[in-house]
């Protein structure tokens, strides 16, 4: 490498105008600590090798693998062509597969290892004379967070998260980002401790999703929708996140953590936050923040908790032609827990767009399907020129954004029947992801791996709403732990009838997903 | 499903296409343009293919015309035109109209091609071989916002591309410039890190090859140095070579998908650089319907007027 790094250099090749070429990251490596867990080997290697598939990693991406394992460097290249050939969304080629495979390497080691630590820093300078890496690297910690503070300061210790002149380090952090507001903040100033809260990449992988990033596409980028997105027009908003599975062979984490946190606090109002803010000024992260935080402070909570909240356990039963165990028969869980399988809470957005409009927010496990989906619901028309009986079957028109599984949009409004004299009835119009533009939507993790290494933070929450959050969904936990236990809900269904009547109390119900 | 028309028209065509989705039950659907393909019979059934293919990023109502000549004079003078019209999963993900003109018909294909367009949609217009002269004013070309041909299937690419040059117009785009983008975001990748100005060029391809010489166009126009023309045995281009004060950059790939990057004091490396299929490219094409000025820029192997905004 030149050492009179000049950091305005122009490349000559790339143009604005030129919009073939695609955002490829600069010169990089990544290095995974936990490598050879679930999540890396289904998702974060398969993802790597469809980035390099694509052609979106940069010559000589260097890819760094840290476990404690007794593993050579041939053994780790091993473990991740099996998993990129099982886990990868495109073809296998071989070509691909070389070209990364040179710029594999293996550290075995404990976190408290000072030598591994110490090779992990000699690895990185040797890639960076040997395959031009820059040092420009960025540690994924997909490890349980009581590591985080070993591995952070490992890092720290050593001079890894110290970036020499002109490149740049950063970290990585998947959820939970603690459980409570105490706990979170404890975390982040770890973190904060040793990367610069610019440099720390939260990953939410919902918001890697692409329907997820249509939200703001659908909202600011069109005029028919924006002007009805409000309390004038929208009589409430239901975010469902539905599980058919149960905890698996999750007992361990998830007992005592319970839906809320595990989705509630995170994804929900993160989707919440996307679909109530403003419009932000500009789209980066900057703004995005900015909006993201506003709204989210704006959050209140119901004065009547017992009233306005639910949560559930799911009991044994029959779902989906299979028999079942109920949450409290699970391996691994205390037969008295009152960890919450399903969540459904209240919560209202005190300003001037949405006063008086419930957002309506549930999850859980067991459920009916498996399916993400936001639903604005309108209110009724004001007055029809129709007979009542014209119009009996005639529900609410309603926008949903449906985010996973079949990604889309639904509108449903009403139309006439043919051959009645008038009969109107509810039809949906769909416009589906797969149709309109199928097979080129890459993967959540492979978009969100990219935006790492090009330092493109507008799809990462950032420290201040992970706070936020906490805020909101603390009051409701601290109610929970004090009142009464879960409701058993059948496997299967769509939750317990307690929420089923906290919404019929606003005369409203729950959306069949 | 297939509906096979003959001696038919437009209208009649129009309607079996509503026809047709009713029967397999979706009649709303998300197609997102129109791609017309101008072919010869020979070169039909690989352009479909690569079209249907193609289909599954960008679903579309495909209509391929294909100018028939009637062996006898007599049914030279007789004018027709027969249709097969697929939809379901005889047609990718969109919609298929086979179009054979045949006599006077076939000199008024836009004619037919009009009234099947869907309606404020984009269309595209694929010539595989036997481009017009000027793409933008032929009257198919004249429908579309974007216009592809492919120098690679021309008897003389040289001469073809100066003409192509000449008459360029926004939506004007070329396969064989397609072909480059793999190589272009490698060379703009490793530019990326050697961060150094460059003082020579040279593409090395098979001789005529006109890929190579849009991609030596292009080099001359971005890095304002001449690009020596360098004869190889091929297969299409093999490699491409940077000077710099401290030495080459090099992208070399003899032969198949793998390709070797040298950057001066630095190990080279493997690079995946495959060919890619007729479809990719297609589907590349259609990502984006907008003019692709750095195709004319290199097209024409000018120098950028002012200095634009680098990314």
């Amino acid at each position: 490498m030149t050492s009179d790094w000049d950091y305005d250099w122009d490349n000559p090749l790339r143009d604005p105008r030129d919009r073939r070429l695609p955002r490829i990251a600069g010169p990089s490596g990544l290095v995974i600590f936990g490598v050879t867990g679930d999540l890396s080997r289904k998702k974060l290697m398969p993802a790597v090798y469809d980035l390099a598939n694509r052609g979106m990693l940069p010559p000589g991406f260097s890819l760094v693998g840290f476990a404690r394992r007794d593993w050579e460097d041939e053994d780790f290249a091993q473990i991740v062509h099996d998993s990129v050939r099982e886990h990868a969304r495109t073809e296998f080629r071989e070509e691909v597969w070389q070209q990364l495979s040179e710029g594999m390497r293996f550290i075995p080691g404990d976190f408290d290892d000072d030598t591994a630590f110490e090779q992990l820093r000699r690895t990185v300078d040797e890639l960076d004379a040997a395959r031009g890496t820059s040092g420009n690297y960025a540690f994924y910690l997909s490890v349980p967070p009581k590591f985080f503070p070993k591995v952070v300061q490992q890092l720290k210790k050593h001079g890894l998260a110290d970036a020499p002149e002109g490149s740049w380090r950063r970290a990585v952090i998947e959820k939970p980002f603690g459980h409570d507001l105490a706990s979170a903040r404890e975390l982040n100033e770890i973190v904060h401790d040793v990367f610069d809260p610019e440099q720390v990449f939260r990953i939410d992988h919902y918001l890697g999703k692409e329907t997820v990033q249509n939200i703001l596409a659908l909202r600011f980028a069109n005029q028919m929708f924006e002007p009805i997105w409000n309390r004038s027009y929208v009589d409430h908003i239901q975010i469902t996140m539905a599980e058919d599975i149960g905890i698996g062979g999750r007992a361990g984490y998830y007992d005592g953590i319970g839906s809320a946190r595990d989705v509630i606090q995170n994804h929900l109002l993160q989707l919440m936050a996307l679909t109530a803010m403003e419009e932000p000024a500009a789209f980066d992260a900057a703004s995005l923040l900015t909006e993201k935080l506003k709204v989210l402070r704006a959050v209140k909570v119901p004065e009547d908790l017992g009233k306005h909240t639910v949560r559930g356990q799911y009991a044994g039963g029959w779902q989906g032609g299979e028999q079942v165990l109920g949450y409290l028969q699970e391996d691994g869980i205390d037969p008295k827990s009152k960890t919450d399988t399903y969540a459904a809470v209240k919560l209202n957005v005190d300003n001037r767009r949405w006063a008086g409009v419930p957002f309506y927010l549930r999850t859980g496990k067991r459920l009916g399907r498996r399916v993400t989906e936001i639903a604005v619901v309108f209110q009724r028309a004001p007055h029809s020129p129709f007979d009542s009986t014209a119009t009996e079957e005639l529900g609410q028109n309603a926008i949903v954004i449906r985010v996973q599984p079949d990604e889309g949009i639904t509108v449903r409004f009403g139309s006439k029947v043919p051959g009645t004299s008038m009969e109107i009835r509810d039809v949906t119009m769909d416009f589906a992801y797969g149709e309109s533009f199928t097979e080129s939507s890459p993967e959540a993790y492979e978009r969100l791996i990219l935006d790492v290494l090009l330092g493109d933070a507008n799809l990462f929450p950032r420290h201040q709403e992970v706070e936020e959050s906490w805020k909101i969904l603390d009051p409701i936990e601290e109610y929970w732990d004090r009142h009464g236990k879960p409701a058993q809900y059948a496997s299967g269904s769509w939750g317990p009838e307690e929420a089923d009547e906290m919404l019929a109390r606003d005369g409203r119900s729950w959306r069949r997903p | 499903m297939k509906i096979d028309l003959t001696d038919t028209t437009a209208s009649k065509i129009n309607k079996a296409l509503v026809q047709g989705r009713r029967a397999i039950g979706t009649p709303a659907v998300g197609m997102v343009l129109t791609m017309v393909i101008v072919t010869d019979e020979e070169n039909a059934y690989d352009s479909i293919k690569a079209a249907e293919e193609a289909s599954h990023e960008h679903p579309a109502r495909t209509l391929v015309v294909i100018k028939r000549h009637a062996r006898t004079p007599r049914d030279r003078t007789r004018s027709h035109l027969d249709a097969e019209v697929r939809v379901g999963a005889d047609a990718g993900t969109g919609e298929t109209v086979v179009l054979r003109m045949y006599g006077e018909v076939s000199d008024h294909a836009d004619s037919v091609v009009l009234p099947l367009l869907l309606p404020d949609a984009p269309v595209v217009v694929w010539w595989p071989v036997d481009a017009p002269e000027n793409p933008a004013k032929d009257p198919l070309g004249a429908l579309a916002q974007r216009r592809i041909t492919d120098l690679y299937t021309t008897e003389n690419p040289q001469a073809e591309l100066e003409s192509r040059a000449r008459s360029y117009a926004p939506g004007d785009t070329d396969l064989a410039w397609t072909r480059l983008t793999p190589w272009r975001s490698m060379l703009a990748a490793a530019l990326d890190q050697a961060r150094v100005p460059i003082l020579s060029a040279a593409v090395e391809a098979e001789a005529d090859n006109p890929a190579a010489e849009l991609l030596a166009r292009w080099l001359e126009a971005r890095l304002h140095v001449t690009a020596e023309r360098v004869v190889t045995a091929g297969p299409v281009v093999t490699g491409v070579r940077l000077g710099t004060e401290s030495g080459e950059i090099v992208i070399d790939r003899p032969e198949g998908p793998l390709a070797t990057l040298t950057l001066p004091g630095q190990p080279s490396r493997t690079l995946a650089l495959k060919v890619r299929t007729t479809s990719e490219l297609i589907a590349e094409e259609l990502r984006r319907l907008d003019a692709d000025e750095m195709y004319a820029i290199a097209l024409r192997g000018e120098a950028p007027k002012e200095t634009p905004d680098h990314v």
